[in-house]
């Protein structure tokens, strides 16, 4: 079995079953309306303030919603014991490592997607910089929190109160990444100067971390 | 055992008092800082040993996932608890210090946040380990830390590059450079009695755990012999 079919198949059942029950989706987007909802109520700030203080409140949003399903990835394997029979049989542990991985960008994607129009209504942003650098902010940024992600959701399935584990063994990691997100999204939207330098910077986190977590997948997989 | 630790635990104290007397009485005051300096004989040898027992539970924690042996689990659970200890210690330090001389508690550059990271990813480290089940704590945990030993020179970059420039720290006489001969004996003998510390209870510790193992798994062999009845 090659890496790509296994892949390719693993991830056409997860997306399969995310159509069917939206589980996640759902779960994630409403988390993520409230978290703005509440950010509204908590800061006034005007039209030039929200330009510097929106970043951080839109990664910080997205990475407390991707947290609602990462969750809910692996939990779902252990279910009539899929964990276990994907264990035993010869299918590559990084195929269903990237398959996991590429089903979680999606859902995250789609919900940035969704909800940075919303955002940007509520804060009243504009960005004065080049709106379209955003794109490759959001990929980068969305990989780095997923990749990690579906990393330590891993670990965390198998420790008691996983729900929790999963956020205190995710977020110190992710604080490279979240600190060059951040500060990309501020200067595009502020239009002070390039964001080609915290680019850069996480697409080498990116590629690190995407490195260590195949390597060391597989051990946490058959951990026992 | 317990002889040689009563005896290595005198000689530790004797030496953490003299370096004590050398810190408070024999070093001169800063002219600029004046005695609050003082708490850098305890700052700088805390954060030496910190990042010391975290390297080594890098490399420990790469052995055991290399090679499975028990014993290396064991130094890295140690040199994680004692290094998060050591590591606390220079983060309640440095706000102390840096309150008087530089008029703030703390200051979000990129030596700051990166201890403070450290410190963080550690003490999830040790969550984990309390939290993972039974045998496979040791492996989740060796591969958390080589996480954050990865993550650290990330977030040391990070803050240099993206954080908003803050006030910049004056390091009075800081990793040794400008610091004046007369402090040095000082600084010598409180690393070296922070060492003989850090040693003593790293084996100490690295002993329960042994020990902790070992129980572990002789009931485990005496519940297969029974279940074999």
């Amino acid at each position: 079995m090659s890496l790509l079919s296994v892949t390719r198949s693993s991830l056409a059942k997860d997306l399969r079953l995310e159509w069917r029950s939206k589980d996640a989706l759902n779960a994630m987007l409403f988390f993520a309306l409230l978290v703005v909802v509440i950010f509204s109520f908590s800061f006034e700030p005007s039209a030039e303030e929200s330009r510097r203080i929106a970043g951080g409140l839109v990664w910080v949003a997205f990475l407390f919603a991707a947290v609602v399903a990462l969750n809910q990835t692996w939990a779902r394997e252990l279910r009539n014991q899929v964990l276990d029979a994907y264990r035993v049989s010869p299918a590559p542990a990084d195929a269903l490592f990237l398959s996991k991985v590429l089903g979680n960008f999606l859902f995250v994607a789609v919900l940035e997607l969704l909800m940075t129009p919303l955002f940007s209504v509520f804060f009243d942003l504009r960005a004065l910089g080049a709106t379209w650098q955003l794109l490759p902010v959001a990929l980068f940024g969305t990989w780095a929190l997923v990749v990690n992600g579906t990393f330590f959701a891993a670990v965390s399935l198998r420790t008691r109160s996983r729900e929790i584990m999963l956020p205190l063994l995710l977020f110190p990691i992710s604080v490279p990444a979240l600190i060059a997100m951040v500060r990309a999204t501020t200067l595009i939207l502020t239009g002070e100067d390039s964001a080609f330098l915290p680019l850069v910077f996480l697409a080498v986190y990116d590629i690190v971390f995407t490195t260590v977590c195949l390597l060391l997948f597989e051990t946490v997989l058959h951990a026992e | 055992m317990k002889n040689a630790f009563m005896l290595l635990a005198l000689g530790v104290f004797l030496l953490l008092s003299y370096g004590l007397y050398q810190g408070l009485v024999a070093a001169p005051t800063e002219a600029t800082m004046g005695n609050v300096q003082r708490i850098f004989y305890y700052h700088l040898p805390s954060a030496i040993l910190a990042f010391l027992c975290f390297t080594v539970n890098f490399l420990a924690s790469v052995t055991y996932l290399m090679k499975r042996n028990a014993r290396a689990d064991a130094l890295a659970v140690t040199t994680a608890e004692v290094g998060v200890v050591f590591c606390t210690v220079v983060l309640v330090t440095g706000p102390l210090w840096a309150r008087p001389v530089w008029g703030i508690w703390w200051t979000w550059d990129a030596r700051l946040t990166s201890t403070l990271l450290l410190w963080l990813i550690y003490v999830s480290y040790l969550m984990l380990r309390r939290f993972a089940s039974g045998g496979q704590a040791p492996v989740l945990s060796s591969a958390l830390a080589i996480f954050g030993f990865v993550d650290v020179g990330f977030v040391y970059m990070a803050n240099r590059w993206f954080r908003t420039q803050h006030p910049q720290p004056v390091l009075f006489g800081a990793e040794g450079s400008g610091l004046d001969p007369s402090m040095r004996p000082a600084l010598i003998w409180n690393l070296v009695a922070f060492t003989a510390y850090a040693a003593l209870l790293v084996w100490i510790r690295y002993r329960m755990e042994r020990a902790r193992q070992e129980l572990e798994q002789a009931h485990a062999l005496a519940a297969l012999a029974g279940g074999g009845r």
